[in-house]
């Protein structure tokens, strides 16, 4: 007990630590704080973690909003076609045509902002502001480390997706509008500019600006990946790491391992565009010419383009489970259930999702032998996932459970987790597949499972961890009405989709009248448009709350105030370069002990009892 | 001006949006700190059972309302062979998910009721148990190897290639449809905005093509050398005879698209330059399909809401394939309609076709025709069937005897075509042996 005292002390006396910090061992080596001293190194070109962190946040809420704008847009197409969306003119100009006389959308601009709303929602939404965010805050903080291990490539990071955020951006606004032809980018379709009037320079712009989002994926992976092997605090062993810890560090293999090839896809796809080579082309007849480029395989660009996208749905998915993960703990006061299990399928579900890659082809022409091989280990998938749920819902039992904003999203995301996943059973078995693909069952499955599932990994995290970020809390009333307003929204948005799928009904069309199949469903698409707007609506509080409450909100005046274990709690409130005032704090334990021996909870930094270290032993 | 009042509406929201967040916490101030937190968390919990409850309703509700598109119930039947099997696997796994799906939901929010935080109450220190994990390791293991199991026999037989033995064939045998082992072959190419649709005519084999040797005239690239061309014919719909084995070949001529039709559970990306195959049997003629629709009250409603007295909506309906690849702006009109007739119709209609060759219509006789001043066999077989129709006309109500003396027999009828004309025609059996090795 000691021990425990003088870590006590230690917390007590942090506010005089405060002051004499800079001369603190981290820094003695430096004399005086470069981030401190000018606006500049401080809010744009930060090199400290938590700083990046806010950047990414930020920055992804900013795609957040245009992507769901985006989306709204073209769901008032399919709602309403027939009305006159000329209101829309003085913000989308001339992309709204009255050629047929009701002012509807253009289809170009259409599948334009299709497009645009998938890439921006997939890669700058749900990867850079979701893992980019949580990622850098809490890998130096749950770990006990001062700062990243390359707080410079760290920065680079962000700018290099801050640069690709701007190209994409620039590219709206381009005369012959941004890329069109889905986020996939499939060739021919991107790689003939004849094809379609996106696919001039708008998808030029796409491709560059996506290299240099692979590049910020990278020098942020890479920094993930060193941080938390070589960072972590003395006696912060792997297995002692917190959920969130895991969940980056092997998203972060991930991507590492498969944002390179996406690189080459695009590479090769622009060697098509430009240099006349033919990777992926091959006798094709357009804009009343044949061209010369022969021998090539569209389905090429589509392996290599899947084996990033596969893994890439994981990407976006393992941070939200590691986030949800704590909260679900820390909000019921009790250990996560199976910890050893949780992380083991989270390596398991990682390295599967290298060798399911083709289950998106299973139409697309490949040879209908190798899809056996896909379907097994796709479905194989659906074992550490139950094992997920499972444990998640294991979690709550027993529990005392307190319903804070970060938790309700994350029972959210358990339920959202549970809807999509089960339909993922029926796409990933390619006989059922066969009536399925390119459905809205498609579409109604990945929003579910890797778009509101994650995002409501993404709220919880905000919720949670926002004292952390600001030293105010978000408003918690607000919060709620946000989570209930969302949950019940977001179901009504997607789970007709079911039926549509079902029906036949194909995902990316512009208009469902065209066929007889499909014009049953002009009811249920203005239900889903009304929905979605609702929905969007609820994000709005969550804005509000978001930026009045980083100024406004009620100051955090208990540095621990969620009663957590893990070592971010531990910090000082007002968050300072170095994050600890005094020496890092040592780990003595696993992350989850709450509720042991009838305490509410023991830090990690609290030493073992001799019992405990018995039990340990055995 | 509109982005001005867009932008004070949105300000006014915002502030709207703080100040009822700002009286809310001001009452649980008034009320006590610790009250105010009990009676939300009591509030949230008792929230999650009545989600819970109207969640499931609406599961079930909806799946009530749209009870028309379930696969493999009413109205939503599969007209092929294979995609009875596929909708009865899908059922299958609906069931097994279903039952993981209602159990899930309801525990998870009956916990986060039951377990709601109350003064007093510990919470249980329980960080695994082997045992249980086991379980629900062991269970969906098991499930979804029953899943894989059936998904990948049906896979199999849906997707299997036709066999080197099986004979292609232009008109079909009606006795023995769907009993010999025989198929036919048509071709959809799709392209910047339709579909054309290729049938290989009396010999039931499709000619050769070349990219390159595309235009207006010849918009598939047909190779005018080749003699198989010569009664190939494009169609506006595609007619297929119920009951026998038809093998569609797809392919592109620019971007990617996808052969989808919906009722026959068919789908098939059309990848330039690579041939692509899809294998089905379709099991109902449009007309049997109409009659099943018509025994549903939402399909006897009048077709045109505007005229109560027109047809009724299963009287109109059709078959249709659609365009299931993002292939440009207008990807979502890429419509033609499909027809389901007997085999009898099938003859007949093949043998009013035939002078609709596109090699007739675009190459015969005018400069360039590779076959110029030769007798071509399908002149003969057009003349006779044109005497046939007049001769039907004159002795009156009897049907047409259209494709008389030519029973589908396709074995000896691969040679005897256009005998007058070429005599490398054996090439062309070598032709479907070749794609279906490339699938």
């Amino acid at each position: 007990m000691a021990t425990s005292h003088e870590h006590d002390e230690l917390l007590v006396q942090e506010d005089q630590f405060y002051h004499e910090y800079w001369g603190d061992g981290f820094h003695e080596h430096h004399h005086g704080d470069k981030y401190q001293s000018n606006f500049i190194t401080h809010y744009l070109f930060s090199q400290d973690h938590k700083m990046i962190a806010k950047q990414f946040l930020i920055t992804g809420m900013f795609w957040g909003i245009i992507g769901g704008l985006m989306s709204l847009v073209f769901r008032l197409q399919l709602g309403f076609p027939e009305e006159n969306m000329a209101w829309l003119k003085p913000i989308l100009g001339k992309w709204i045509t009255v050629n047929d006389g009701i002012g509807s959308l253009d289809p170009d601009f259409y599948y334009a902002l299709v497009t645009m709303h998938g890439t921006i929602l997939v890669f700058f939404v749900l990867t850079a502001g979701l893992s980019g965010t949580f990622s850098n805050l809490l890998i130096p903080l749950q770990l006990g480390a001062r700062d990243m291990a390359s707080p410079l490539l760290n920065m680079l990071s962000y700018w290099f997706f801050f640069l690709a955020g701007a190209i994409m951006f620039a590219s709206l606004f381009l005369n012959t509008g941004p890329f069109a032809g889905g986020w996939t980018a499939y060739p021919p379709l991107s790689a003939v500019p004849e094809a379609m009037s996106g696919s001039k320079a708008g998808m030029t712009l796409w491709a560059v600006s996506l290299v240099f989002f692979v590049v910020s994926v990278l020098l942020g992976g890479i920094n993930y990946i060193t941080t938390v092997l070589n960072l972590r605090t003395k006696g912060m062993s792997l297995w002692r790491m917190p959920l969130t810890i895991w969940a980056f560090f092997v998203t972060a293999i991930l991507g590492l391992l498969s944002f390179p090839v996406l690189v080459s896809a695009i590479l090769l796809v622009v060697f098509d565009r430009s240099l006349g080579t033919s990777f992926f082309l091959n006798e094709i007849y357009i804009g009343g010419q044949a061209m010369e480029q022969v021998g090539g395989s569209p389905i090429l660009y589509q392996h290599l383009f899947w084996f990033l996208g596969h893994p890439e749905v994981y990407i976006i998915i393992l941070p939200a489970m590691g986030l949800v993960s704590e909260v679900l703990s820390v909000n019921s006061r009790k250990p996560i259930f199976g910890y050893q299990a949780m992380v083991l399928s989270i390596l398991a579900i990682a390295f599967l999702s290298f060798i399911v890659w083709a289950h998106h082809m299973f139409m697309a022409g490949v040879n209908p032998f190798i899809s056996n091989i896909f379907v097994i280990f796709t479905l194989i998938i659906a074992v550490p996932s139950a094992v997920k749920v499972f444990n998640w819902i294991a979690t709550l039992y027993g529990g005392n459970i307190r319903f804070t904003s970060a938790m309700l999203f994350a029972i959210g995301f358990v339920s959202m987790f549970i809807s999509g996943g089960l339909t993922g059973i029926f796409l990933g078995n390619s006989a059922i597949d066969i009536p399925m693909h390119d459905t809205y069952f498609v579409v109604a499955h990945f929003h579910i499972v890797m778009g509101v599932a994650a995002f409501f990994g993404m709220f919880a995290g905000i919720y949670h961890w926002f004292p952390k970020m600001y030293g105010r809390f978000m408003n918690d009333t607000l919060g709620k009405v946000h989570f209930w307003g969302t949950f019940v929204g977001a179901y009504m948005v997607f789970w007709p989709m079911h039926y549509m799928g079902m029906a036949g009904v194909p995902r990316r069309y512009y208009d469902f009248t065209t066929f007889d199949f499909s014009s049953y469903f002009v009811d249920t698409n203005k239900f889903i448009t009304i929905a979605a707007i609702i929905t969007f609506g609820f994000q709005l509080i969550f804005v509000v709350n978001f930026f009045y409450s980083i100024f406004f909100g009620k100051k955090m005046t208990d540095k621990n105030p969620w009663k957590s274990t893990t070592l971010d709690w531990t910090t000082p409130i007002k968050g300072i370069h170095g994050n600890w005032p005094h020496a890092i704090p040592e780990v003595h334990r696993w992350a989850y002990d709450y509720g042991k021996d009838g305490k509410d909870f023991i830090p990690q930094t609290e030493p073992m009892t001799e019992e405990e270290k018995a039990e340990a032993h055995h | 001006m509109t982005i001005l009042i867009g932008i004070l509406i949105l300000i006014i929201l915002g502030v709207i949006i703080v100040q009822v967040g700002k009286i809310n916490e001001l009452a649980a101030k008034l009320r006590g700190e610790k009250k105010a937190r009990r009676d939300n968390n009591e509030s949230n919990a008792r929230l999650m059972l009545v989600f819970m409850v109207l969640f499931l309703v609406f599961c079930v509700g909806s799946a009530w309302y749209y009870k028309n598109m379930m696969l493999g119930y009413g109205p939503h039947e599969s007209a092929s062979l294979h995609g009875v099997e596929l909708d009865y696997l899908f059922n299958v796994t609906l069931f097994f998910t279903g039952i993981v799906f209602v159990a899930t939901q309801i525990l998870l929010f009956w916990f986060a009721f039951r377990y709601r935080e109350q003064e007093g109450r510990k919470a249980l220190y329980m960080p695994h148990d082997n045992k249980l994990e086991l379980i629900w390791t062991g269970i969906p293991a098991i499930v979804m190897s029953i899943l894989v199991v059936y998904g990948l026999a049906a896979w199999n037989d849906t997707m299997a290639d036709v066999d080197t033995k099986e004979l292609v064939t232009g008109f079909v045998n009606a006795e023995t449809i769907g009993k010999d082992s025989t198929y036919i072959e048509v071709e959809a190419t799709g392209m910047q905005f339709l579909w054309v649709l290729r049938h290989p005519g009396r010999d039931g084999k499709l000619g050769e093509r070349d990219y390159t040797l595309i235009n207006s005239a010849n918009p598939v690239g047909q190779v005018w050398t080749d003699p198989k061309n010569i009664d190939d014919f494009h169609m506006d719909e595609l007619i297929l005879p119920v009951g026998q084995k038809v093998r569609v070949r797809i392919t592109s001529r620019d971007v990617l698209h996808n052969f989808d039709l919906p009722h026959f559970r068919v789908k098939m990306d059309a990848v330039p330059g690579f041939p692509t195959y899809f294998v089905f049997t379709p099991t109902l003629t449009t007309e049997q399909y109409r009659e099943n629709l018509s025994r549903y009250p939402e399909w006897n409603v009048p077709a045109d809401p505007e005229d109560p007295t027109g047809p009724k909506r299963w009287e109109t309906f059709e078959y249709e394939l659609a365009c299931a690849e993002l292939c440009g702006k207008s990807h979502y009109s890429m419509k033609k309609i499909v027809k389901i007739v007997s085999p009898e119709e099938y003859n007949e209609w093949l043998a009013s076709m035939e002078h609709t060759s596109q090699y007739l219509r675009e190459v015969r006789n005018k400069v360039g025709d590779p076959f110029l001043g030769r007798k071509l066999l399908i002149e003969k077989n057009i003349a006779d069937y044109e005497k046939a129709k007049e001769e039907a006309e004159k002795t009156a109500p009897e049907p047409a005897p259209a494709p008389e003396g030519e029973p589908a027999n396709p074995g000896d009828e691969t040679d005897t075509e256009e005998t007058e004309v070429e005599v490398e025609s054996e090439e062309g059996s070598t032709e479907t042996n070749e794609s279906s090795d490339s699938q």
